[in-house]
């Protein structure tokens, strides 16, 4: 797939995104004013230094988070003017996200923590088959604590994707993991793009990682600095760490 | 399988996880909801019972007392508006002796048909038979006074009835609802072994007292919606030439009032300690909520990632202390089922059914878990909407590291060790989990000082009453008040060392539109038997002039010394005088009023009479003087000092050791709830910092000062505020006891104090060190793996 992807079928369009938030007397400028476009099933992977913006700009488009100015339109919907319910269920609907420390329910199982999400979607994968995709369908009785960070990033993924979402939002997922790890990790991220076609933005400080997207997107103090398509795709199992 | 939404599976997993802080929350709540159970239950079992008894068996709404009228006026008081039915009786109170008593009882003579049943105020029959006509010696009695002296139906009795000494004959025991609670004339406590009613045939008792034809007793049930008030006024207008001491309405009759009474404290308790409970629940239920909301911060950010709304998360959070608060709930309605029973077991000592069982209304059951429900939500509700409306942003984010601050005592530049500095900042850092760690442990001090002090003052009361007022050995009641021979008369009786003449009359005391019936007694001006005591213990001394009362009635009356009150004398020549008000007297006792002897002489314009005596007895010749006594005609009533004291001490032995150790052991659920709680907050933020200490080399013994130096210093502060807490708790419910009977007195001792203080201190000692058991267990390395 090459960039020109992104013109046949918009995801998202934000247009002069900026994030102020303030500290007391201090204000700090997160985004300075973003414009980007992602396609269906377009894979974006965002590089930039730490602090330069990335998580802002991912739970904006997440809907976790709203622009201090800007619009972020998703299918043409403008997620500025959602209200905190709407916003609720545009994430129940519509997304699915990885965080960097996979915020799974301890007290849960992999089963059950998928089963978290598949209970109030509809059309859901069962969580079984979720968690087979991700290569764990040996270990769905297992609480967190019983497995390993990578094991525990690919739960996350499985949360993510069993709800069959549109666009998969991927916070650092290999950022606490080993080589060998994050490559597990990033196959079942890029299966689920390929797949389901899911609309997948992954932030990593990892620059190799950068081989296996369309298109990537460096932020730099709140800007996009600059965007490159890539001519080739590589499969995480052929990136260069 | 049932199937568990993952939500529900993580709220039981959570609460598995806390299991030792949801017990001690759990368990203030069971507390709670227990007494509320207890009360209500208890009020609402007394309530129907009462409502049942006195429907059927037709209590009356008006009573009447006065000389002799007779019968034939019955016609014109059933033609007073509002009145249904009449009753007319022949009421009379007589020595009893009864065999292997010793001490001479009183017994209340009270006429029945003896074919038929009474109209009002109806007999209910235990045991044995009614009366048959024509037997004149027939009795039924009180149950409570056969039960105290072993009589059944067969048994005998006598009494001097009229000067005549009578064998009676028991032929049934009976209760009565004019009689739910028995208490011997002019006395406080009841004593089921010195004061017993007999029921006997009309005939026989009109025949023995001179009331052929006549009566002295008028009983009156009103048609619904009728004015008791009105109806008094009609019937003392009719009754005033013949004598008529002044009606009372049902309100004020002594069984009623006594009971009513009972039921408002019921009440008003089962409002006031639940809420005591419930409120300590909430309290602890919100602090234990922030803390796992903290803990939980990452969960919260990552469910509503998952697209659950604000809504949905709190609401699995609320369920958290819901069901906490509803598992106590159950605990509690099962302790408070049992509590309750034993508390009617109570009642039943002191009041007289035919039948009073115990019954837990459902509706008061539901009540109590909807109490305990709402404050389980109260608490957890703030704690929940803080965390829940985080931005989701936000709480993806790390909690920032808390900011401490050099602590206020360390800015007085004082010198402190690391241990003590780091126990000063925590404390300052949380100030609203210090205070409601410090307002719990106040209610625990709080609640056991109020237990002791009540003790105390029940204590004092019988010794105020017993040791400074009845300083005679024996009083006895005249039928008809006597010339000052008689006063010969009982000095010369064996054993006597001093004797004191007592003069009551029944008098109507008016001021403005304010008017009160009662006994105004006529004493010497400086007894030295019975005596008047105010508050201070002095004894007060009488005035040769002028009427002095105590300061309850000065309120009913609204009056203060020097004001005038019109005296309406309800016997013999029915005087009205206008008296001054000498004095207020400051007293344990209620409504009362005294004249000195010689001035209530000269307002009535009689002679040097007695209708009484107080004594000091020779112990050694008290069988003699008994002997005697139960065969003077003279006399109608005999009191015995130690008697009623020993009477009290029995009662004071049954129940209240029982109240002390109910208060006891919620003082300590309260303390030990609180001070666990907070315990386990501490170690669940600290585990890090003290394993980190741990690792650094400080033994188990430093860390645990640290956490529990936190949790000695709370219960220290906690002191003097659960002092204030128990001295305003007990403030308020010796005011709500207090009552126009008596009052009693707010007396904190240091002994009191210690003891709660002690109770308290140990209850938190055994909780901390619970908690600092699982120091030694700290796993320090899973401790600095985890991620806060
Ligand atoms: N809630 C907040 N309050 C104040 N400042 C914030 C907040 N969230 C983010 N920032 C600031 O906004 C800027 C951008 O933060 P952001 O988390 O987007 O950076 P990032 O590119 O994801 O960095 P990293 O690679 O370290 O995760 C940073 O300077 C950060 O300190
Ligand atoms: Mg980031």
């Amino acid at each position: 797939m090459s960039a020109d992807t992104a013109t046949n079928g918009l995801v998202f369009e934000a247009r002069g995104i900026t994030k102020v938030y303030h500290m007391g007397e201090v204000e700090v400028h997160a985004l300075r004013g973003v414009d980007l476009t992602l396609g269906a099933r377009e894979f974006v992977v965002f590089l930039g230094p730490s602090g330069s913006g990335k998580s802002t700009l991912l739970n904006i488009l997440g809907g976790l988070d709203t622009p201090t100015s800007g619009h972020v339109l998703y299918h043409g919907r403008d997620l500025t003017e959602a209200d905190e319910g709407e916003l609720t269920l545009y994430r129940r609907r519509h997304v699915g996200f990885v965080f960097q420390f996979y915020n799974l329910i301890p007290s849960l199982t992999a089963r059950e923590n998928v089963a978290l999400v598949t209970e109030i979607v509809e059309d859901p994968m069962p969580p079984e088959e979720a968690l087979r995709l991700v290569g764990l369908g040996a270990r769905l009785d297992h609480f967190p604590a019983q497995l390993s960070g990578g094991e525990q990033q690919r739960v996350a993924i499985a949360r993510a994707i069993a709800k069959r979402p549109a666009v998969l939002l991927c916070d650092e997922p290999t950022g606490a993991l080993d080589i060998s790890t994050g490559i597990v990790v990033l196959e079942a991220i890029a299966r689920a793009n390929q797949e389901l076609g899911t609309c997948t933005a992954v932030i990593t400080h990892n620059a190799a990682i950068a081989a296996m997207a369309d298109r990537v997107i460096r932020l730099s103090d709140g800007h996009v600095a600059s965007v490159e398509a890539n001519a080739t795709k590589r499969s995480p199992g052929e990136l260069q760490w | 399988m049932v199937r568990v939404a993952p939500l529900d599976r993580k709220l039981l997993r959570d609460l598995v996880e806390m299991k030792g802080q949801a017990l001690a929350i759990a368990s203030v709540v069971a507390a709670g909801v227990a007494m509320f159970v207890t009360y209500h239950s208890n009020f609402d079992s007394l309530r129907r019972t009462q409502g049942a008894y006195y429907e059927r068996y037709r209590f009356a709404d008006v009573f009447a007392s006065l000389k002799r009228a007779p019968q034939r006026l019955e016609e014109r008081i059933a033609d007073i508006p509002g009145v249904a039915q009449v009753d007319l009786r022949v009421v009379a109170d007589v020595t009893l002796d009864v065999e292997g008593y010793d001490e001479p009882a009183t017994g209340r003579l009270i006429s029945v048909p003896a074919e038929g049943r009474p109209r009002l105020n109806e007999v209910f029959l235990r045991q044995g038979r009614w009366i048959e006509p024509g037997r004149p010696d027939e009795v039924v009695v009180s149950e409570a006074f056969a039960n105290a002296h072993h009589l059944v139906p067969g048994g005998r009795l006598a009494a001097l009835i009229n000067g005549r000494r009578r064998e009676l004959q028991v032929v049934g025991l009976g209760l009565s609802p004019e009689y739910v609670y028995i208490i011997p004339p002019g006395e406080l406590i009841p004593d089921d072994r010195r004061f017993g009613i007999l029921y006997m045939e009309r005939r026989a008792l009109g025949a023995a007292f001179d009331m052929e034809g006549g009566f002295n007793d008028v009983s009156l049930s009103l048609v619904p919606g009728a004015s008791a008030e009105e109806a008094i006024a009609r019937l003392d207008r009719v009754l005033q030439p013949y004598g008529g001491r002044g009606a009372v309405p049902r309100r004020l009759q002594i069984s009623h009032w006594t009971l009513d009474n009972e039921l408002a404290q019921l009440q008003s308790f089962g409002i006031l300690v639940p809420a005591i409970f419930l409120g300590v629940a909430a309290f602890l239920l919100n602090v234990a909520m922030t803390r796992a909301l903290a803990i939980q911060r990452p969960q919260i950010a990552a469910l509503k990632a998952l697209g659950y709304s604000n809504r949905e998360i709190g609401w699995h959070y609320v369920k958290w202390s819901l069901v906490i608060a509803f598992a106590g709930a159950l605990v509690g309605i099962g302790g408070g089922a049992w509590l309750g029973r034993g508390m009617i077991a109570i009642y039943n000592g002191f009041f007289r059914f035919p039948i009073l069982l115990y019954r837990l209304s459902a509706s008061v059951a539901v009540n109590a878990s909807l109490v305990a429900l709402a404050a389980g939500a109260v608490g957890a509700l703030l704690a929940v909407r803080r965390a829940v409306r985080i931005p989701p942003a936000e709480a993806m984010r790390p909690e920032p590291p808390a900011r401490y601050r050099t602590s206020f005592v360390e800015s007085r530049g004082l010198r402190l060790t690391h241990a003590t500095r780091m126990v000063l900042r925590n404390v300052e850092r949380q100030p609203a989990r210090a205070l409601a760690t410090v307002v719990g442990i106040s209610f625990a001090v709080g609640i056991l000082l109020f237990g002791f002090v009540f003790l105390d003052a029940m204590e004092l009361l019988a010794e105020v009453q017993f040791s400074l007022v009845q300083r005679q050995d024996v009083t006895v009641s005249f039928v008809e008040p006597a010339s000052s021979r008689a006063l010969h008369e009982v000095a010369s009786l064996p054993g006597v060392m001093a004797v004191e003449p007592v003069r009551t009359v029944a008098v109507r005391l008016r001021h403005g539109h304010r008017h009160r019936t009662l006994a105004l007694s006529g004493m010497p001006a400086r007894p030295q038997l019975s005596r008047i005591v105010d508050l201070e213990g002095r004894a007060v001394s009488l005035p040769p002039e002028g009427l002095m009362m105590s300061r309850i009635l000065g309120q009913v009356l609204g009056v203060t010394p020097g004001d005038e009150v019109v005296v309406e004398v309800l016997e013999g020549a029915r005087p009205v005088r206008a008296v001054k008000v000498v004095g207020l007297v400051d007293d344990y006792m209620g409504v009362a009023a005294w004249m000195e002897i010689g001035a209530l002489h000269r307002m009535l314009r009689e002679a040097q009479t007695l209708s009484g005596a107080q004594m000091m007895v020779d112990p050694r010749a008290l069988d003699a003087l008994y002997r005697r006594l139960k065969a003077l005609p003279r006399v109608a009533g005999v009191a015995v000092t130690q008697a009623a004291r020993d009477a009290f001490r029995r009662i004071m032995a049954q129940n209240f050791e029982i109240i002390t150790i109910f208060n006891v052991s919620f003082a300590v659920i309260i303390a030990f709830g609180v001070v666990y709680n907070s315990a386990r907050i501490s170690l669940s933020e600290r585990s890090r910092e003290l394993a980190s200490l741990r690792v650094l080399g400080f033994t188990i013994a430093e860390i645990s000062l640290i956490l529990l130096g936190e949790l000695a210093l709370l219960t220290l502060l906690s002191v003097v505020p659960g002092l204030l807490v128990g001295w305003g708790l007990s403030l308020f419910v010796l005011r709500s006891f207090s009552s126009e009977v008596y009052r009693i007195p707010l007396v904190v001792t240091s002994a009191n104090v210690a003891w709660s203080i002690l109770t308290v201190v140990a209850a938190a000692t055994v909780s901390g060190l619970a908690v600092r058991r699982k120091l030694d267990r700290l796993d320090l390395v899973a401790v600095l793996k985890t991620r806060e």
